[in-house]
Order: C-alpha cells, then structure tokens, then sequence
C-alpha cells in the first residue's frame, strides 16, 4: 500500500451514467429523425443541424471563457444537444444567419444568463425557435416538399396548416405521417424515427415514459372528445386523434424537449400534470389558436409553471397517509 | 415478488464471496474492546489493568437500560483501560486484553449439539439476551433487549427476520443462514416466544436461491409452524428496517419519531437470531461473529468466524492482504459504510463486513453541476428530495429542512449513488439531519421543564 | 361622442373602485410599527451578518426598540460608538465592548502537521469532522476545508493554501463571530483587539495528551505549563492538557514566548524578547520582580 487512504462519507458507490452519457444518449436517440429528415429534405438538413450544432457550442464556449468566468461544460454534450434540437425545430430551407441568431437566443439568453445547464427555466431549444417564429415568420413557415414528395394539394404548408385552413384531418396517411413523407421542420417530420428515438432512451434509462404517455394521451382524449361533440363518425374518429399525435411536433417536443430535466418537474405526479397542461394547451392552440402547431408554446408556457409544481407537488414520502 | 413500495437502487451485487463457507480465524493476540459498539450510553468497565479474564467473562456492563453487555473474548489479561483511537480515528475508551490460552467461563456450552427445547418465559428469555449483551448485528447495533420488550399498550404481531443482506460485497448473513439455518430457525422460536407472536417471516432476496431452498427445506423437515422464508425481489435498501417491513407485510412505519412496533412489527436481523440462540440456548455471549473480508482486488474473499476486538488488519490478512491499488477500506458495505484511517482498529458487534475498494473505485469522481434530472428524487425509498434538501442544508435552512422531513432519511446513500453529477448529496443531507436532529432534541429538552 | 364618454366613464369608475378595494386591503392589512425602528435600522451597519444573534439588522433594531434595557444586546461590526449612537437616539444605556478580533488558534501547517489520509467527501469541515478525525492526526486541530471563509460575510477570512490554515484581516474582520460559529472544531475565538493588531495567544486547542500531540503535530500544545509558570501576571491557565491565555489579563509581556517548547504560543505584531542565554540566571527573578519590570512595556490600546 503505497498510498494514503482515501476517506469520504458514504455511499462508497457512484452511478454509472454521468452528465455526459446522458447528453450524449440523447443525441443518439435524435439520430434517426436526422437520418429521415436528410432522406426526405436532402442534404441541407444537415448543413442546417451542423451550423446550429457549431453555433451552439461557439456561444457557449464564448460566454464561459469571458463573460461567466468558471469549469467549461461544452464537454457535457449539453450544447450539442440544444443545437440538434433547435435544428430540428428548424425548416430545412432557412439561411444559415437566421439558424446563428436562433442559437444565440438559445444559449445565451435562455441558457446562460440563467446560470447554465441545470439552471435555465426554460428549453432553450425552444426558446430559440420561438424568438425565430415571431422574428422572421416568413422564412420560420417556409416549409421545402420533401425532396420525393408526391402530394400538390399541400403545396409547402405543414399538414397541421394545411388543416388549420381548411383541410379535412385524413389528407395524410398514417403512412406518411410515420415515414414523414410530408412538409415541416427538420425532426418533426418522421414520427416512427422520433419512436425509436424514444425506446433508446427509455431503455438507456434517461428519461422515464410518464411525461410524453401522459402528452400523448391528453392530446388523444383532447382530439377524441372535440371529435365526438362535432359529431365525427366512423374511421373519422380515431383518424382526427391519430393526426394531431403524429403530425406537427408533437412526438418531437413530447419525447425530447418535455422531458428536458430542469425545465420538467422533479416528480412524476409533477410530471403528469405538467404533461397534462402541455397536451391541453397544444390542442388548445391547435384548434383555436392563431398558429397551426402549438408545442413548443405549450412547453413553454408549462416550463414557468414548473417552480410551483416543484414547490407544491412533492413526492409520495414513506409512511405518510 | 414482493419488495418496498418506493424508491431504491440496485447496484452491482459482487458478492465475491457467497461461495465461500465461513472461516475461523486464528484467535488474536491482543484484543481491543471499545465500551461503545452499539446505540445508547457506553458500558461500564468492570475490570481493571492487571485484571485475569476468561473468554466469556462479563468485562463491561451496560451503562443504563439503552446499554448493552460487553464480554471478553478471549482469555488473558487486561494491561489497559484507555483511549485509543477508534475507525475512524477518533479516541474511544477500550479495554485491551492480552491473550493467554483460550479458556472459557465454565457455564457456556460449548459442544455443536442442538438444542430445540426452551422452556424460558418470555421475561427469561429477555433476561439472558440482555445478559449475553446481544445488540442488531447488522450494523445499526441497536440492544436487541431493547427492541424486543415491547412497550405497554403496543402489541408486536409479526416477528421479521432480516435475512436480505441488500448491501453489495457483503455476504455474512448468507453463509450464516446456509450453515447455521437450524440454529436460525430454533433462534426465531425463540424470538417469537419472547414478543408473543404466531407468525414470522424470513425476509431474502431472490440473488440467495440457496438461502431460500435451506431454509425452506428446514422449516418442512422440522415441522416448523408460523415461520415462512418470504423471497424478495433485489433492491437496496431492502435490508432498512422500515423498507423490509413494507416488502414483507405492506404496512409503513410513519415518520419518526414512529418506531416499528406501531405498526406491529418487530426486526432481527439473521445474525442476530443465530446470536440468541446461542445466548438462549447454551449460554454464550456475543463475543464473535462472521466477518466478510471482501473487495475487487483482494486475492481471496472470505467469511471470518473472528473474535470481537481482532484488530482489522488481521482480516484484510487472512483475506489475501492489502492489494497494491487498495484506496478505501470501509467498515461495512460500500453503500453505507464507513471508511477507515485505522487498520488497528477493532471489529465490533455491527461490524459485518471490511470491503476494500482499490483503483478508481476508491476516488469520487469530480462533481459537476446538478441537471435537474430528478433521478436522486425517484432513487429516494422514503420520498424525500435528496437535491433540494441538500441544497438546503448548504444554505443552512434548518427550518426548511425539517418541513421537507428530512429526518425520515435513512442515509441509504441511493440518491448519492444515482447522482449523474456525482454531487455529494448525502454528505449534505446528514449533516442537515444532524443539525435539525439536534434543534429538535434542544427543543425538546427547553419544552420538557415546564411541564 | 359616445364612445369617447363611455370609455372615459368607465377608466374612471374603475379607477375610483380599484382605489377604494386598494383602500380597505391596506386598512386591514396594515402592520403597526414603531417608526423608530426604520430609523434604528439605518443607524445600524446593514450587513445582516448576524453576528448580534439576530436574522438581519432589522431583528436587532426591532429589539433595540422594544427591549428597555438594551445593554445585553451589541452590534459586534459597528461597535461601541454605533450602539452609543443608538442608545442616545432611544435614549437608552448602551453596552460597551472592547474590538475583538477573530483568532485562529491551532498552528498545524502542512509542514508541521502532516496529512496522513485523503478526504474525499463534501469540502466542508462541518461533514469532516462529523465522520471523522481529519486529514491529520490531532483530533483537535484545524480541518482546512473553510467553512469559516464560507461562513465570513466580510472576506476578512481565507485559508492559506500553502499552510492550510485560515488566515484572519484583521482589518476586515468585524468581529460578529459567524466564523466561530462555523467552525466544527471550535477554534477559533474573539479575542481582544489590541493596538496595531498585537497579540498573543496559544495557537493550539488540543486535549489530547503531550506524546499524543507531539505525534501528530510539531506545533501543539503540551500542556507543559512553563508558560503559565513564567507568566507574572496570572493570565495563562493551563487545563485539559492545553494552555491558555485570558487576554484580559494577558499585557503582552511575551515572556511565555520564549519558554514554550512547541512554540504554541504566537506572537503576532511584536518583535520577541531577545532570548535570554541558557544560565540558572532565569529562575532569578521572581514574578513580583517580573510583574514590576514588564507591566508597562506596551501601553494598552485605551
């Protein structure tokens, strides 16, 4: 023994996942979604994730060397995966200058000035698209056909739009909905991908399945109910439900930016109702709103509410009645 | 399978050492008996230097009713009653005694026959516990005495044996239960007589197959009514008093200061029971127990039958010695043991295992930023929010902290070993405990007078 | 027209509604409090370090108005002449207290105390020295992982990374004893503030016994006695196997400097006595002498 002995309080045993891991099983979980996107989209998809990715950890690393002082983190993946993911929220036609502000938004304003990972109160991912959506709303809808795409009736808008403005809910196969044969951002478009992504992540123990179930199946009995009191009958009643979770960014935002650890409650009773609130909202956007697609404000929206279910929500203690 | 109803981790088992039949080891030269290895007040000494002792022979009595007895365990000569340091470093009183021979006080029998007739009442049956100084083996050290005269107007109902041994490495209560079983079981009589109750439950986790068929296979060959081996599923902290009365019955202790026999439950652990057989039934005080000398890196894992007092660095020995790497050595399991600075130190009644961790084991490694990723929240088996209490207890909101109920914690160390971040969360969490233990004590003592 | 009436009409009524609503809340809500107490308040500091046993200044103003006899109560960071203030504000008789200063009395450094194990845990003494003795052998002496600079609301305290002890300001310190609080091992102790920061004080709080200590530290206290033996001025008691001096007694003769041993004993802003060559001279003069010679080598502060 040539060493001194090594003291510490128990426990003597560390996990094996780190921060890291982590980050790093969510990028691989993103993977697929980019494989369909760049099958669908062509190769800007990537040009387009590769800017947002690059600018990501640019700021972030900038902002830790000279403006908050301290231990840099851009080897925690956390920045990549915020630049995936602000990328797939992203249409794969858009300038590269409009994906840079995107990113600036996203961890500058809405990451660090919070304090960085663990501290903002809000996805930065969708943060940045939201300030982009509002800011240059003409590029932000401005949705390329999927590079094979064999349906005009859409014509470039999102199905979602499509059926905002007037469209019945079945001009889309669930088919296509799956394979993500269709208009929209980056990572929304294939929902079998978005799935597998999902599975790798439960299994990989990352995130636990009750935030997105719980947006699913609000969102499912949200569409259901609405379709019965407008006297929707036959293949038509599952297909209206089906649509609203396959189309648009709801496996997306349910699956990866819900699940987002400091901007999601710390319980899963917390969790459940703050799923619940994101699925209502959605659909309340959805149908009434004025934009056709309304995840990502729905997240947001629900992220302030975290610290209160934080406070009041607490888990079930041992022993307590 | 039946298990506790929230939270809890499973780490890797290693149980490098489930295979090997218990060892004696070769008694001590000089031993060293601390006159506080359990909970409550010190034991007295009795003897002095200079003083002859038989193996066997009383050496301290229990300082008050939350005491226990301490026996010689081996036969010599006391050359000093003293301070010295302790585990953890620190200065204890300990009495030391100096071998000479082994020759044992004449009423303890000695010969391997069973024996499955008690005649005792229940009171005797306390009696002769108290007097063989039998305290929870399993490392709490709570006096069994204690814990089996049930207070007026509570009633036990079920008597549990705690046979789970959830703590990685640690692999005594196995090799106790495989090879001394019909002890066991004799000693659960035994138990179930002095509490009154008709049914008891040997509670094991399901990685001890063997354990479960042995004593299955007992209680039928002996026709023993009221015991049942219940498997359970593994997850650490099973082997938590109150987490293993929830797998096994379903009911859950409230909050402290709630004890276990509210809700009519009374906990031995394995161990222990054998411990009160052979207290019972032959006569004998609690002057040895199995040793689990185990790590990755030690050449032979073992189980040491080892004398009270042996200086630990004889087990790492006869376990193969200290391997080069060797970082951490940890009185217990890796979960909730604690590391030692003093290889001279003694084992103890609690003392159930030495694990050495070596290499990379042994260091923490560097901790970041908290994500916020609520794993240490669903790691939690009695509910608490291990993140913010230990922000908490940083920031010294003692108040806060006893709102949070952080004196239900049991100091598993499962939010601190499912920590992604690796913060130190439990090092916080113990000492906000600590803190809000001692406000409430202080309360407690400036409300009593004016009554 | 109209609507321009309707609309005007309307602000106003709600205005005069929400004004009478806002009204009746702040009649009921309303907290009676003696004014004096803001006027206290800004008289006092503002650190909120609570070193006078309150939360904040606001706690100590609040008593110090409503308490009559104020002279258990002191601000230790502003002082005897901001509790006079206050106490002719009130009209009250205010407590007095010397400056003190915060002292850090164990001189284990690296070098004289070698570290024989590695912590590992949480870098705070307090969840050190709750698990064990430390990284050192002396039970007793300082664990080196700052809880007083953490605890310190003035800066005035850092450790000394090549000693591994604190290290006091003594021009920052304000003397309101969080550090003292702090520190697990109790410590650190206010002592008296004499002029141009002189001092002497035992640098060691060890019980253990000689051998012990000098086993793990080359700078303990024995508990030998020659100082308190030396001293004309009965200001150093030894007890518990360590010494120590009162500083109300203690006038700064040094003379316990030079006899101890370990060299324990620290001399902070003072040249030491020159020491005297090795004779039976010493034992010559006798403390009367002694006290008659040195009482008035250094003037007190006052």
């Amino acid at each position: 023994m040539a060493n001194k002995l090594i003291v510490a309080p128990a426990p003597h045993v560390q996990s094996s996942q780190s921060t890291t891991s982590i980050m790093r099983d969510v990028v691989i979980a993103l993977m697929p979604a980019l494989v369909v996107s760049v099958v669908v989209f062509g190769w800007s998809v990537l040009c387009v994730t590769a800017i947002s990715v690059l600018a990501c950890v640019a700021f972030e690393y900038l902002i830790q060397k000279f403006v908050v002082r301290g231990p840099l983190t851009i080897c925690n993946w956390s920045a990549v995966v915020t630049g995936v993911l602000l990328a797939f929220n992203l249409p794969a036609s858009i300038p590269w200058w409009i994906v840079v502000i995107g990113a600036f938004v996203a961890i500058v304003v809405a990451k660090m000035t919070f304090g960085g990972l663990g501290k903002n109160p809000f996805n930065p991912a969708l943060v940045g698209r939201v300030f982009l959506l509002i800011a240059y709303p003409v590029q932000m809808t401005d949705f390329p056909m999927p590079a094979n795409g064999n349906f005009d009736a859409l014509s470039g808008a999102t199905p979602l739009a499509a059926v905002k403005f007037g469209a019945s809910a079945d001009v889309l196969g669930v088919q296509e909905l799956l394979l993500g044969n269709m208009p929209g951002s980056l990572g929304e478009v294939a929902a079998l991908a978005l799935l597998c992504g999902f599975v790798y992540l439960l299994w990989r123990k990352v995130i636990t399945w009750h935030i997105p179930v719980t947006i699913f199946a609000t969102m499912a009995i949200f569409a259901l109910i609405v379709a019965l009191s407008r006297g929707v009958e036959g293949n038509a009643l599952w297909q209206f439900p089906l649509f609203h979770l396959l189309a648009g960014g709801a496996m997306l935002g349910a699956i990866f930016m819900a699940t987002d650890y400091s901007t999601s409650p710390m319980t899963i009773k917390g969790g459940v109702i703050f799923a619940v609130g994101i699925g209502v909202i959605t659909m309340l956007i959805r149908l009434w709103g004025a934009y056709p697609e309304g995840m990502s404000f729905a997240i947001l929206i629900m992220n302030s509410c975290v610290p209160l279910i934080n406070k009041y929500v607490k888990p079930t203690r041992f022993g307590v009645k | 399978m039946k298990t506790f109803p929230i939270g809890g981790v499973h780490p890797s088992e290693n149980k490098l050492s489930c295979a090997k039949p218990i060892e004696v080891l070769p008694l001590p030269e000089v031993v060293n008996i601390p006159l506080a290895q359990h909970i409550g007040a010190p034991a007295v000494a009795k003897v002095a230097k200079g003083d002859k002792v038989l193996t066997g022979q009383l050496i301290a009595e229990a300082g008050s009713f939350m005491s226990a007895n301490i026996h010689s365990p081996i036969s010599g000569t006391v050359t000093a009653v003293d301070a010295q340091p302790n585990g953890q470093g620190l200065r204890q009183v300990m009495i030391t005694i100096k071998r000479e021979g082994d020759e044992w006080v004449d009423t303890i029998d000695r010969s391997k026959e069973l024996i499955r007739e008690c005649n005792l009442s229940a009171q005797e049956i306390i009696a002769k516990i108290k007097d063989a100084g039998i305290v929870g083996m399993g490392g709490a050290t709570f006096p069994t005495h204690v814990k089996l005269s049930i207070p007026a107007g509570k009633k036990a109902e079920a008597l549990i044996i705690n046979g789970v041994e959830c703590e990685p490495y640690l692999t005594s209560d196995h090799r106790t239960m495989l090879e001394r079983g019909e002890e066991l079981l004799v000693g659960v009589t035994i138990l179930m007589k002095a509490i009154d109750v008709k049914q008891a439950y040997i509670g094991i986790e399901n990685n001890k197959p063997d354990a479960i068929a042995h004593l299955r296979n007992l209680i039928v060959q002996n026709g023993y009514t009221g015991i049942e081996v219940t498997p359970l599923k593994v997850r650490y902290p099973q082997g938590g008093e109150k987490q293993l009365i929830a797998a096994v019955t379903g009911r859950q202790v409230p909050p402290p200061p709630a004890l276990p026999i509210d809700v009519g439950a009374v906990v031995c652990n394995a161990s222990t029971t054998v411990a009160v057989y052979e207290a019972v039934q032959k006569n004998k005080p609690l002057i040895e127990r199995v040793v689990t000398a185990t790590g990755k890196g030690m050449k032979s894992p073992k189980n040491l039958l080892t004398r009270m007092g042996t200086p630990i660095l004889s087990l790492l020995e006869a376990a193969g010695g200290l391997p080069e790497d060797a970082g951490k050595i940890i009185n217990g399991g890796p979960m909730m043991g604690r590391a030692m600075v003093n290889l001279e130190s003694p084992v103890t009644k609690g003392c159930s295992g030495i694990t050495v961790m070596s290499g990379n084991d042994a260091v923490r490694r560097e901790p970041s930023q908290c994500i916020k990723c609520a794993k240490c929240v669903s790691a939690c088996p009695m509910g608490l929010e291990p993140y913010y209490l230990a922000k908490m207890a940083r920031k010294k909101g003692w108040d806060e902290l006893e709102a949070q109920m952080i004196t239900s914690c049991i100091e598993c160390g499962c939010c601190q070993s499912s920590c992604p971040a690796y913060l130190p969360l439990l090092d916080w969490v113990r000492l906000g405990k600590q803190t809000v233990m001692g406000i409430i004590r202080s309360r407690a003592a400036a409300a009593a007078p004016k009554k | 027209m109209e609507v321009l009436i309707y609309t005007i009409l309307t602000l106003c009524v709600l205005g005069v509604l929400s004004a009478v609503i806002l009204y009746f809340v702040a009649q009921k809500f309303r907290v009676e409090e003696d004014p004096r107490i803001d006027e206290v308040e800004k008289m006092l500091p503002g650190a909120n370090c609570g070193g006078c046993g309150f939360a904040g200044c606001r706690g100590m103003a609040d008593a110090l108005v409503k308490n009559d006899d104020i002279s258990s109560l002191f601000c230790p960071v502003g002082g005897s002449e901001c509790m006079k203030a206050v106490a002719t504000y009130l009209g009250k008789a205010a407590a007095e207290k010397e400056p003190q200063v915060a002292t850090i009395r164990c001189g284990g450094t690296c070098e004289k105390r070698p570290r024989i194990n590695q912590f590992d845990g949480a870098k705070s003494c307090a969840v050190a020295s709750a698990l064990y003795i430390g990284e050192t052998g002396c039970a007793f002496g300082c664990l080196g992982f700052g809880d007083c600079e953490v605890a310190c609301a003035f800066d005035a305290i850092h450790i000394n990374p090549a000693t591994g002890l604190p290290e006091v300001d003594v021009d920052k310190c304000t003397a309101c004893g969080a550090c003292v609080k702090a520190c697990p091992k109790m410590i650190i102790e206010l002592r008296k503030k004499w002029s141009k920061n002189r001092a002497v004080y035992v640098s060691c709080v060890s019980k253990d016994k000689g051998a012990a200590v000098m086993k793990a530290c080359k700078a303990g206290c024995i508990g030998c006695g020659k100082c308190a033996k030396v001293c004309a001025f009965g200001a150093i008691t030894v007890e518990n196997n360590v010494a120590y001096i009162d500083p109300q007694k203690c006038k700064l003769c040094r003379k316990c400097v030079n006899e101890c041993p370990t060299g324990a004993i620290k001399l902070v802003g003072m040249d030491p006595l020159p020491k005297e060559p090795k004779t039976p001279a010493a034992p010559k003069t006798t403390p009367v002498e002694a006290a008659s010679k040195n009482s008035e080598p250094v003037a007190e502060n006052k």
